[in-house]
């Protein structure tokens, strides 16, 4: 029956954190990830990391990409793994960070729990290829 | 299954993580979504649900950000589903009203939840409903449903609420006059939000207007002309009471106070009159025709699919070798031969 049948769709959170202003990526991305048939919550600016978890873990998003462009990742993202990990929501949330990363930050985010990294220059067809390849599908 | 059953659990013990599950479930109609809601439903009953609806960019989700806060400093606990509509070409959506959620951040206890317009028919408003138990069965005091003011859609899904609240902003008289086609008739509340805007007296005095044309019109039946002032002194007609005009500025909660009081004097009448009951056995009748519609146009579905789809009748139909009506009873006639068989049976 078709009431059983579902109707899934990719629910992603893009979050800017910190203190930088620049959305304009973030933009595009929502932007990108609605037009890939994605339902997107933008989060606004200048979100502190309880404020991200509290979004995800509320609209139980399948992916949550962090924007960053400030160079705080190194403290921003860790307190939002650790807050979804509080509610039980790290593992079947797929996360993302985009922004810039220098090299040698990068496997500290990825032993975190960060699924992948998108730099300047990564297409918007590899991220959404990415996360519809990616995002937890088991529901 | 015994994974939904812990779920529930979760969600009746407070846990955020199980609540929003459950409304993912319910969304995206899961497998056993349906046994989810069943459960959920004798732990309902409790909240206070307040629908809210306007043209876009009336002040809604800030309004929404502003009484969320309002009822947190008196101790409530919010449920907030806000409502946006999705592209019909690719369902993709962008939520934006968690944006304007900027009092309440942090605040665990306010539990807003985004939800787009997934398409189908009737959809919507059962997925609302129940996203609207699951949050009453977890046991938050006030729920505020909000959604964009724009047809049909919407006014099936906040008809579901105690009291509906309908924002207007000032303007030219024009969204006054919009407000005739349907949503006039389901305020129970009006609000002229931006009321510090140039226009707001004029939107204010509009609306009083309309009001009580509205209950001395010959067309408004019941409301016949002599109607009694609004009061909870003349509720031998239910249908009486007049929407109460309040005036806020959401930006800086001017006037929140006041909407929650009136909103508050709303449910009181309710209960007085015996409304509140009256409707909600409006509301399950709703739901289950909306639930019987939407059962038998799967069966429907289902056997033609075992028919193997439409296109074989299309061509007959193109063909002049038979018409839509021939096709839609050929279809049907196992299923309503199959229903009459039983209810006969039964009747022996």
């Amino acid at each position: 029956m078709s009431t059983e049948q579902g109707q899934r769709a990719i629910r992603c959170l893009v979050a800017k954190v910190g203190l930088d202003g620049h959305d304009r990526g973030a933009h595009v991305i929502a932007r990108a990830f609605r037009d890939a048939g994605f339902e997107v919550i933008y989060s606004g600016l200048h979100k502190s990391p309880e404020e991200i978890v509290q979004a995800a873990v509320q609209e139980d998003v399948d992916v949550l990409g962090i924007s960053i462009l400030s160079g705080a990742h190194d403290t921003l993202v860790p307190k939002i793994i650790d807050g979804l990990e509080e509610y039980g929501a790290l593992e079947d949330t797929l996360i993302l960070v985009g922004g810039i990363v220098p090299e040698e930050d990068r496997d500290e985010l990825y032993e975190l729990g960060v699924a992948e990294i998108f730099g300047p220059g990564s297409s918007m067809e590899e991220t959404i290829e990415f996360v519809r390849e990616n995002a937890p599908r088991d529901r | 299954m015994s994974g939904d059953e812990s779920l529930i659990d979760e969600l009746l013990a407070g846990e955020h993580r199980a609540l929003a599950r459950v409304i993912t479930k319910i969304e995206n109609r899961s497998p056993g979504y349906r046994d989810l809601v069943s459960r959920l439903h004798e732990h309902t009953g409790r909240a206070q649900v307040v629908g809210i609806t306007g043209s876009p960019g009336a002040g809604k989700s800030t309004l929404v950000d502003k009484m969320a806060a309002t009822y947190r400093e008196r101790g409530e606990t919010v449920g907030v589903i806000a409502i946006d509509p999705s592209s019909p070409y690719t369902g993709g959506a962008v939520l934006g009203d968690r944006i304007r959620m900027a009092s309440n951040v942090g605040d665990m206890d306010v539990f807003f939840r985004s939800m787009s317009a997934r398409g189908s028919l009737g959809g919507l408003s059962t997925s609302t409903t129940d996203a609207v138990k699951a949050l009453d069965a977890f046991g938050k005091d006030r729920i505020i449903v909000e959604t964009v003011g724009a047809g049909q859609n919407e006014v099936d899904i906040v008809r579901m609420a105690d009291t509906v609240a309908v924002l207007v902003p000032p303007g030219s008289g024009d969204d006054v006059q919009m407000l005739k086609a349907g949503i006039l008739e389901i305020a129970d509340v009006f609000v002229v939000n931006k009321a510090d805007l140039d226009g707001a007296d004029r939107t204010v005095k509009e609306l009083r207007e309309m009001v009580h044309m509205r209950d001395a019109s010959p067309m408004a039946g019941h409301h016949g002309a002599g109607a009694g002032p609004s009061g909870i002194d003349d509720g031998d007609d239910e249908d009486e009471r007049q929407p109460p005009i309040v005036e806020t500025v959401a930006k800086t909660g001017e006037g929140v106070d006041e909407l929650l009081s009136v909103l508050a004097d709303h449910a009181e009448w309710l209960e007085a009159t015996g409304e509140r009951d009256a409707r909600a056995r409006r509301r399950y009748a709703d739901e289950i025709r909306t639930l019987l519609r939407a059962d038998s146009a799967a069966l429907v579905e289902e056997e033609l699919e075992a028919r193997g789809g439409l296109e074989g009748y299309v061509d007959g139909v193109v063909a002049k070798e038979t018409d839509p009506y021939s096709v839609a009873d050929e279809i049907l006639a196992p299923v309503a031969e199959a229903v009459r068989e039983r209810r006969d049976r039964r009747q022996d």
